[in-house]
């Protein structure tokens, strides 16, 4: 029993961090979907470059670790709304395999980049001393720097919903989300509306890519390989609500973990099966709305 | 980009051997399969670095008017599919005469009906899967096998741990390397408390050493393709605080290949691992391979067990050709394969097995230490001495 | 998606002469091409596979992002057969492996096919993730990543041999892609091909008009299963071995890319986009891996934002051009 209960904190722990990690990259896949009925397959390729940009950073211009996280923040969110305004806007009323494909497009391309920048290999993140070795709590030792990634993601998941929640945008979101006509009609500038959240929303998987380096690692075919799990975030979560994806998150985090650490001879296919029976019950995801 | 500039420098070296040669000067083709991109493309750079190092001492061996073209061809890693659509374009497009590289054991095995089909005789240079050499009688191998270093490691372990837990990717040389330990680590009394298979596409290696380390081993043997993934592992073990808690990490030497220990930081310090080469070993032989080596590509690249792999590659494929003096015939090339050794490998002593046409070598036990304030495997003892695929050895009985 | 060569009713259903190149074309690389007779099989397999993902994509309107499941599962079935059954005969193991992928294909469809849109999307990565898990984890039906090797493949017909240089591999693949095409073409300028159209083009109103939509759309997905499980035996008996990149995603992703390439819903576009796509790619990604996909990706943007229509599109456009540059 108390072996069990050894490995259910284990679980919980370490699906946490990882669900968090999902969170924060997929948060603005939820959004922009949401928003703007976008399918965006490219949404990885944010969460990858930030990883690039903070590793870039701290290699090569010698910034500390938090500062770096910033820098991919803020680039990753200039970068996005650049596209936006040049490539993404062009698409918003097309069908939803134009948009597969431009997106399927951007992935092809940033891969290249990434090959042609940074080599193939698996890029080392080099975490300062304070977040390495282990963090004791409760008679038992945890990653120091899981524990951080935890910590971080739950103070951006507060500022998410407090801005969402609580700010004049947030109201304004909400309403677009809701009724874009009618949001629009009472005044709203809806199209600068989904540039900002675009950019923020990107901004934030840049920073999640970046804050997940040592789960995820960076490495070109990054798009392309947690492409399934950033969608089913969004899809099983709900698309254009903040709580959802938070749920669905978690849920992978941990039902990933337990599999490995219980199933590994299942792999993920208890992720896929769940997703499935999921979205068979509510096509819409958990929290989305069905209309 | 990398394979364009290795060929031109080879047409280049070809077409200035063309001058010097006689007219009735001929070329032998060989196809290189190995992993250029994607995760794994540092495995055949490192590999061909070795080949080239080995083709630049070496050139005046070769039988008068004779030159060697190196077709290299990228499979992307682990691909069986594309492996094979490769070596059928390189035999049938390109006409090579001799086939090797081959890091990954499922496109080896990929291409085994081929090779049988074409009487091509294929070195293979890395993949260490114990069965690939019965797949075609046209393969011989110069690398290893997993049963080779995991044999000795559970025999070795044994004396030491009663209590081990197991975790290999879930593929050929992985469950190679469970199954040979695990049948080691039993006979010699050991009790295995866990095991795991990890995927071979697998991004991250924490829920999977959490278990192990939960599972109270006094040792964990684990095997993952040398590469990338070993740093992960490594990763792993340390942020999970293992050796506090006192278990210790072992494995074959693809824990830690000697090209991945600068980015391990200190974590694999005190790990023991079993394999036929360290670039640290002190064999004459060996230190004259490393000097040659720094020399050729800076003080800062370090080769591994396979660059080690492909040098002696050459030097078998040298050695048929030389035999043969140039006219290359598949089972003529078996034959001289077959008969292969030299005593003075940087791994040491090394032979082919005739009748299984598969390596027989050394193994030594190493432990990682700081040598000149840089992480290497230090080789301690020999724990077998020219040893056979115990795989084949036991199965024939 | 307005303009496409729907068939139908109001399609002129009659050969026209254009419709003997792709043939044509074939016939003569088999004589003048002896070398690459193996990379030309791969194009015809993968033009099959292309062919059936139409089916679903450009006539029925299904955004899929799994269909390499169906081509993954008849690759198996072909494979399991000859290297653990010891069932060597090319065509026993195609029918075979259309069948189960038809299987599939309706078990599926009749779950999922209820879903419209983003879920239904996701609905095929999943089940495609699935069908990959249980290929990776069964290994010893499938040999898992290491791959099932093993494989014999008899003689077609006990007469042809499947030689080195691809001579049967290619004829075989030839002779197969046109029953197929001939099928697939006779189903869209039948009355089916036009109910099909008119769920793509509006969905409410074949409802309204009492068409049963869901039932077409389950028969034409488990048709496109079956096609891509031919498609898949054919890739098994030709390279005579499996690996788990037939069910992967990538994979179902890059037949996308070469049938949007080609040009959607007009059953040449899937001849068109793998043939341009397979053989740039022999020619080029060969020396420049980087840039080819810097190339195709670029492509790809290019096409949906200027050249919607892909390959087919602008030979249209420039035919139309011509002609009208001739009558001015």
């Amino acid at each position: 029993m108390d072996d069990f209960l050894v490995s259910l904190v284990s679980i919980a722990f370490h699906g946490a961090a990882y669900g968090m990690v999902l969170y924060v990259i997929s948060v603005g896949l939820s959004v922009t979907m949401g928003l703007m009925g976008f399918a965006n397959l490219a949404h990885g390729v944010f969460a990858m470059a930030g990883g690039y940009v903070m590793i870039s950073a701290m290699s090569s211009l010698g910034l500390p670790y938090p500062v770096a996280l910033l820098v991919a923040f803020i680039a990753i969110a200039v970068v996005s709304l650049v596209l936006e305004m040049l490539l993404y806007s062009r698409l918003y009323g097309a069908g939803e395999l134009d948009q597969v494909l431009f997106t399927i497009g951007l992935i092809f391309i940033s891969v290249a980049l990434a090959r042609l920048a940074y080599g193939t290999l698996q890029q080392p993140v080099m975490l300062p001393d304070y977040l390495r070795g282990q963090f004791s709590m409760l008679g038992r030792d945890f990653p120091a720097f899981r524990v951080f990634l935890i910590a971080v993601s739950a103070v951006i998941v507060a500022g998410l919903w407090f801005g969402v929640e609580r700010t004049s945008w947030g109201a304004m979101l909400r309403a677009a989300v809701d009724n874009r006509g009618m949001a629009q009609s009472v005044g709203i500038n809806t199209r600068r509306l989904f540039m900002v959240t675009f950019a923020a929303g990107s901004g934030l998987a840049g920073l999640g890519g970046a804050l997940g380096a040592e789960i995820i690692a960076i490495q070109p075919i990054y798009p392309f390989a947690n492409l399934a799990y950033f969608l089913i975030v969004v899809s099983v979560g709900g698309m254009g609500t903040l709580r959802g994806p938070f749920v669905a998150a978690l849920l992978i985090g941990i039902t990933d973990t337990a599999c490995k650490y219980w199933l590994p001879e299942f792999g993920a296919f208890l992720i896929y099966a769940t997703t499935v029976g999921i979205l068979l019950w509510r096509p819409a995801g958990l929290f989305g709305r069905t209309n | 980009m990398k394979s364009i500039r290795t060929l031109l420098t080879l047409l280049m070296a070809g077409a200035i051997g063309l001058f010097h040669a006689q007219a009735f000067a001929q070329t032998i083709k060989i196809g290189v399969i190995n992993t250029y991109s994607g995760p794994n493309a540092s495995l055949g750079d490192i590999m061909d670095k070795g080949m080239k190092l080995y083709m630049k001492q070496n050139e005046k061996r070769l039988p008068p008017g004779v030159k060697i073209e190196l077709v290299i061809r990228d499979d992307g890693g682990a691909n069986p599919d594309k492996a094979k659509q490769l070596a059928q374009e390189l035999i049938v497009r390109d006409k090579v005469q001799i086939l090797t590289g081959l890091i990954w054991t499922p496109n080896a095995a990929a291409i085994a009906p081929l090779a049988t089909e074409a009487k091509l005789p294929v070195v293979i240079m890395n993949a260490g899967t114990s069965s690939i050499t019965t797949m075609s009688p046209y393969f011989a191998r110069v690398s290893f096998t997993l049963w080779q270093s995991s044999f000795p490691t559970g025999t070795w372990a044994a004396k030491k741990y009663k209590r081990a837990y197991i975790a290999v990717s879930d593929f050929g040389p992985g469950i190679d390397a469970e199954n040979a330990f695990e049948k080691a680590f039993r006979d010699g009394g050991g009790e295995i408390v866990g095991k795991v298979r990890i995927p071979l596409a697998n991004p991250d290696f924490v829920p999977f050493i959490q278990r192990a380390k939960d599972a109270k081993p006094e040792v964990l043997f684990a095997f993952i393709p040398a590469g990338p993934q070993a740093t992960q592992i490594m990763k792993a073990y340390n942020d999970l605080g293992l050796a506090k808690s006192g278990v210790k990490f072992i494995g074959p030497g693809d824990l830690t290949p000697d090209d991945e220990l600068p980015n391990m930081g200190d974590a694999p310090l005190g790990v023991y691992t079993v394999h036929h080469y360290s670039a640290a070993s002190t064999r004459p032989a060996n230190k004259s391979f490393i000097a040659a080596w720094k020399k050729e590509y800076g003080e800062k690249s370090t080769p591994s067990f396979m660059s080690v792999g492909a040098w002696d590659g050459m030097d078998a494929i040298y050695q048929l050709i030389i035999d043969q003096k140039g006219k290359i015939d598949g089972d003529q090339s078996m034959i001289s394969l077959r008969g292969y050794k030299n005593a003075n490998s940087p791994r040491g002593p090394i032979s082919i097995d005739p009748l299984t046409r598969d390596i027989v070598q050394n193994e030594y036990l190493r432990e990682v230490r700081k040598v000149g304030g840089k992480l290497a495997n230090v080789e301690i003892e020999t724990v077998a001495t020219a040893i056979k695929d115990p795989w084949k050895e036991i199965n024939k009985k | 998606m307005g303009n496409l060569h729907a068939g139908g009713y109001s399609a002129n259903a009659a050969l026209r002469w254009q419709e003997s190149l792709p043939w044509l074309v074939a016939i003569a690389a088999f004589f003048l091409l002896p070398e690459f007779l193996n990379l030309g099989a791969r194009i015809l397999i993968f033009i099959l596979f292309a062919l059936s993902l139409d089916l679903i994509v450009g006539y029925a309107g299904i955004v899929t992002l799994g269909h390499a499941a169906f081509f993954g599962l008849g690759a198996y079935t072909a494979g399991i057969l000859s290297a653990r059954a010891g069932i060597n005969d090319p065509l026993i193991q195609l029918v075979a492996s259309g069948v189960t992928a038809g299987l599939l294909g309706v078990v599926t469809g009749a779950i999922i096919l209820r879903t419209r849109g983003l879920a239904l999307m996701m609905l095929t990565l999943a089940i495609g993730s699935i069908c990959l898990e249980v290929a990776n984890k069964a290994s010893s039906l499938t040999g898992g990543a290491d791959g099932l090797a093993g494989i014999t493949i008899a003689p077609v017909l006990g007469q042809f041999r499947f030689d080195l240089y691809g001579k049967t591999s290619y004829l075989y693949c030839l002779a197969i892609l046109f029953v197929c095409w001939w099928f697939v073409r006779r189903l869209v300028y039948s009355p089916f091909g036009a109910s099909l159209a008119g769920i793509r083009e509006n969905n409410l109103r074949m409802h309204a008009i009492g068409a049963p939509v869901y039932l077409r759309m389950l028969a034409v997905y488990a048709i496109s299963a079956a096609l891509a499980g031919f498609a898949g035996a054919l890739l098994t008996q030709t390279s005579q071995f499996v690996g788990l990149n037939v069910v992967s995603f990538e994979l179902s992703g890059e037949m996308l890319v070469m049938l949007i390439l080609g040009g959607v819903g007009r059953i040449y576009g899937a001849f068109a986009g793998p043939a341009v796509y397979m053989i740039a790619q022999d020619q080029l990604a060969k020396q420049f891996p980087e840039y080819w996909y810097l190339g195709i990706g670029s492509l790809l943007v290019i096409v949906v934002l200027f050249a919607k229509g892909g390959v087919l599109g602008l030979v249209d456009r420039m035919v139309s051009r011509i002609g009208k540059g001739r009558r001015s």
